[in-house]
């Protein structure tokens, strides 16, 4: 999808929207990590607060109901200092007949600065970016599968603070590739990043056809797909999966995809595990594993805070700047046709 | 504290001088007040430099900040491109701090410094040290020690290189706000 990279910048190479890393450059994605990071120290302050965002109106948009993004999302605006309003799209205009368009008109008539979407459908933020560019900020929270950048930048900003450099690193992705919104971002994520590593672990069921073009290896024994990794990222298996024929049983993936600690020995001693949660313990992840020394998972919810707080100010930023920008240009046509 | 001069400036060349002058009008001004082991704390990337000098002279501890999320600007700028960790690794509370910047010239940047400071706590005082202060102020700040009083044509702003060696020199801007 070329045109978003376009889409999700302004003329002068800022971000105004963030709905998927792909397309975006090294520079930029490290530029989110380095803002990131500025912000994790924020989280650490007595007043974890910054007045960047007084004055400006966030609207989580959410389509589909997701708690704990929504709720990351929520307290991330309101540590820039915006005014937030979270909007659970499904119980209220659209309920009454209202069209998609019609309600973020007028949520873009109320002055409304940045839009948090949640979709199930994919594509669906960047349809939204579309329709009420050039004025309001996107930010993709989860599209259908097709992207999830703030979980998928935000397992990023873990790996660069716990192991450094992204070059040397082995990385595996363990579940359900097919279905996960995540999984695509973080291989965009990383390769971008320099990450030449990158093992997609998991039944073939679970395995998207052609996938190996991403410049991924794929593998479907567990014990050799995490062997010698440095970090292993495990999705979150959807129950509903199992209904529908793509597994045999949650008892038959544990045996065969299950972080346990004796697979966890198959990986480097440092290694890191990671999970975007919520975690299905004894299905993905053994309970000594998600609590033991190597586990980020309770660390990856105060960096996804930081790392949504760091995009939301870049888009914003642009925003203004374009706003600016048009500003400057009007007055300068106005000012010729006085002259 | 240090003479105006204007339009000339051959006070910079010897920036060293400039600095051990500062650091004997911290030692007074810590005399005078009557404090003990201040906290040290540069602005991000000039005032740290010179924040680094005058702890390890005092022996004190030493703090860095990043004002960029405090800033008064973010409307009409937006968002500086490189932002760094504000990096305070000692609690403020009921201290005395030192804030250090290498430049005082609108006052904003000290503004935005105190700002973020009371979000890290609630200091006992601050007092302003500067390298050299610009006659440009457009709030009501001024330093508490400060080595260099100068006036500088429009366009033409102050900068200071370093780690290593600190040297101040005049920079010109041709789109100056």
């Amino acid at each position: 999808m070329s045109s978003s990279s376009n889409l999700q910048l302004t003329k002068d190479g800022e971000l105004r929207h963030f709905l998927t890393p792909e397309g975006l450059d090294r520079l930029m994605l490290e530029r989110i990590l380095d803002t990131a990071d500025s912000f994790v120290v924020v989280g650490n302050q007595e007043i974890k607060k910054v007045p960047l965002l007084r004055g400006r109106t966030v609207v989580n948009l959410f389509f589909e109901n997701s708690t704990r993004t929504r709720s990351t999302f929520e307290l991330a605006a309101k540590r820039l200092s915006a005014d937030v309003l979270t909007l659970d799209i499904k119980t209220s205009a659209t309920s009454k007949g209202e069209s998609l368009l019609d309600t973020l008109q007028n949520l873009r008539a109320m002055h409304s600065d940045m839009f948090v979407v949640r979709h199930s459908d994919s594509g669906a933020a960047h349809f939204i970016a579309e329709q009420v560019t050039p004025n309001v900020a996107i930010i993709n929270a989860g599209d259908g599968r097709h992207a999830h950048p703030t979980q998928a930048m935000l397992d990023m900003l873990t790996i660069r603070r716990h192991k450094g450099h992204f070059e040397p690193l082995s990385v595996a992705i363990v579940g359900d590739i097919s279905h996960s919104r995540v999984a695509r971002d973080q291989i965009h994520a990383l390769k971008i990043l320099g990450c030449k590593d990158i093992r997609l672990v998991g039944p073939n069921t679970l395995m998207p056809q052609g996938i190996e073009n991403m410049g991924v290896s794929t593998h479907n024994n567990m014990d050799s797909g995490i062997s010698g990794t440095d970090v292993i990222i495990m999705l979150r298996l959807q129950t509903e999966r199992m209904a529908s024929a793509f597994l045999p049983s949650a008892g038959e993936y544990f045996r065969l995809y299950g972080l346990t600690t004796a697979r966890l020995a198959q990986a480097k001693p440092d290694a890191i595990v990671m999970h975007p949660g919520p975690i299905n313990r004894g299905i993905e992840i053994e309970s000594a594993v998600a609590d033991g020394p190597q586990s980020m998972i309770l660390n990856q919810v105060g960096y996804g805070i930081a790392l949504r707080m760091a995009v939301m100010s870049m888009a914003m930023s642009g925003q203004m700047q374009q706003r600016q920008a048009q500003a400057n240009q009007t007055s300068s046509l106005s000012g010729e046709k006085k002259a | 504290m240090g003479a105006t001069r204007t339009p000339q400036y051959p006070e910079l060349a010897d920036t060293p001088a400039l600095v051990t002058n500062l650091l004997d009008q911290v030692d007074q001004l810590l005399t005078s007040q009557n404090i003990e082991q201040p906290l040290v704390i540069g602005v991000h990337t000039g005032g740290a430099w010179l924040a680094k000098v005058v702890a390890s002279h005092l022996q004190v501890p030493f703090g860095e900040l990043d004002i960029t999320f405090y800033r008064d600007d973010f409307s009409k700028n937006g968002l500086h491109p490189i932002v760094r960790p504000s990096s305070l690794p000692f609690n403020i509370n009921d201290r005395h701090l030192l804030l250090v910047d290498d430049v005082l010239m609108s006052g904003r940047t000290v503004r935005a410094a105190m700002n973020e400071l009371f979000d890290f706590g609630r200091p006992a005082s601050i007092k302003l040290i500067t390298l050299c202060s610009v006659n440009q102020r457009e709030l009501p700040i001024q330093a508490d020690a400060c080595a260099l009083t100068l006036d500088l044509a429009p366009g033409q702003y102050l900068q200071l290189q370093g780690p290593e060696v600190l040297q101040l020199s005049i920079i010109e801007h041709a789109n100056h706000e």
